[in-house]
């Protein structure tokens, strides 16, 4: 026993050698926090809250985490998979306390790697392909905007657990949100070519924003941290034109199903490899 | 068994010299994750903790860390515990742990953000915040990136020795 060496201690609990390479065994992320659901809160409603809010972080992550050895800079590149791993981080704690309320048992990975598209329940705005830098720093901005304004609210939910996950990612998403807020004044006040590509991310997203704001009423709220920074970047805000039908009741775009082939190929591949 | 209050501190002082997988120098009291550490009747040692981000892939490392380090001491059955809630921030860090990043050249925080109920305001205007380098302690710094190699870091660098160094950032 080596606690020098903690990863090695890791792979002490694994007879298997040949299953290292797939991880060890990760354990669940709630691990040893009380599970009990408190009175008066619907246990299905709760955990179906979960896996959305899980949803969204998960397929945002993996798009964040496709610009890893493609972004403008390594600074940015850094940057781009640090806030994929904190939604990362959420989903994992999201998808853990789904699965124990929602009366199934299921983990983390049964969420994440055995759905098909029709079963996930993100907003399309975040399966929308990473277009360039323009296009994937406005829509974070949106989505960490609307999200941190959703777990801000979260935060006095009646699951304490939830209430924990959401006061949590709210310090991650408010520096989500600067990051991208930074970025789209410095790209909107920037050159001619970053100023066309800014405003056309913008006008790529409106489609998308009727559907973020269903559940909660934080709209206002994100719309105030938009024309915040339009203005300080000297952009149009974008035009509300709402698309039809929405991710949360399973109708994708076409993204979802190759972002989840190239996500869960190896554990479906593997289904008995031990992460 | 019977278990004594001296038990208890020795498991306690056991825990408490675990280091952190991702920075090394500082163990997880140090750090302020390691939250609390009992010992009850049975002889079983409940260790909890917290993660400083969602994401931080080194959770499994320090309970795998802190239940090897009890069980070679001598207590056998261990139980770790996850704490989500107050979340971590980073003014846990105690002044050891400040001083050990400081030793490693890395800049230590300043005090967490205030957080008022409410939305969570959003400032355009560049914050200016004052962070000696952490080796030759000139106070003209620039922040040349808000994340680095891990979750807690942003990574920065010194005007007057041009050394770039690492910022534990405030949360």
């Amino acid at each position: 026993m080596s606690d020098d060496h903690v990863y090695m201690t890791l792979a002490e609990g694994h007879e298997d050698d040949t299953r290292w390479a797939y991880g060890t065994g990760f354990e669940d992320p709630l691990h040893g926090v009380d599970a009990a659901v408190p009175d008066g809160v619907d246990a299905g409603e709760l955990a179906a809250l979960c896996v959305t809010l899980a949803d969204d972080a998960l397929v945002s992550a993996q798009r964040l985490a496709e610009w890893t050895t493609r972004a403008p800079e390594l600074e940015e590149e850094v940057a781009l998979a640090n806030i994929g791993l904190d939604l990362l981080g959420q989903a994992r704690l999201l998808y853990s306390r789904a699965g124990q309320v929602d009366g199934t048992g299921r983990d983390e990975d049964a969420y994440a790697y055995f759905r098909d598209a029709g079963e996930f329940r993100n907003v399309r705005l975040a399966e929308l392909p990473n277009g360039d830098f323009a296009f994937s720093i406005v829509r974070l901005l949106v989505f960490a905007a609307w999200r941190l304004a959703h777990f801000e609210r979260l935060t006095a939910h009646r699951d304490p657990v939830l209430a924990a996950i959401a006061a949590k990612g709210v310090k991650e998403l408010a520096y989500h949100r600067q990051y991208a807020a930074e970025w789209a004044v410095r790209l909107g006040d920037g050159t001619d070519e970053s100023r066309r590509r800014t405003r056309r991310a913008l006008e790529q997203v409106a489609p998308y924003l009727g559907e973020l704001f269903t559940a909660y009423d934080v709209r206002d709220e994100v719309v105030a941290v938009l024309r915040r920074v339009t203005e300080a970047a000297g952009l149009p805000m974008p035009v509300y034109r709402p698309l039809p039908g929405s991710g949360r009741t399973g109708e994708h775009t076409g993204h979802l199903a190759p972002l989840l082939a190239e996500l869960q190929g190896v554990a479906r591949a593997h289904p008995e490899a031990t992460w | 068994m019977v278990t004594t209050a001296l038990d208890a501190r020795r498991a306690r002082r056991i825990a408490e010299q675990v280091p952190d997988p991702e920075l090394p120098m500082l163990t997880l009291a140090d750090l302020g994750v390691l939250r609390e550490v009992s010992l009850e009747p049975d002889g079983t040692v409940v260790a909890s903790l917290t993660p400083t981000y969602s994401g931080c892939p080194a959770m499994a490392e320090m309970r795998a860390g802190v239940a090897a380090r009890l069980q070679a001491a001598g207590y056998p059955r261990v139980e770790i515990r996850t704490v989500l809630d107050p979340p971590w921030t980073s003014d846990w860090i105690t002044p050891d742990g400040r001083r050990k990043l400081a030793e490693h050249g890395i800049a230590p925080p300043g005090a967490a953000p205030a957080r008022a109920a409410g939305p969570v305001p959003l400032v355009l205007s560049p914050t200016r915040r004052s962070v000696p380098c952490p080796r030759c302690g000139h106070p003209d710094t620039e922040e040349t990136s808000r994340f680095g190699a891990t979750s807690c870091k942003a990574l920065w660098r010194c005007l007057a020795c041009h050394e770039p160094f690492e910022y534990v950032k405030e949360i």
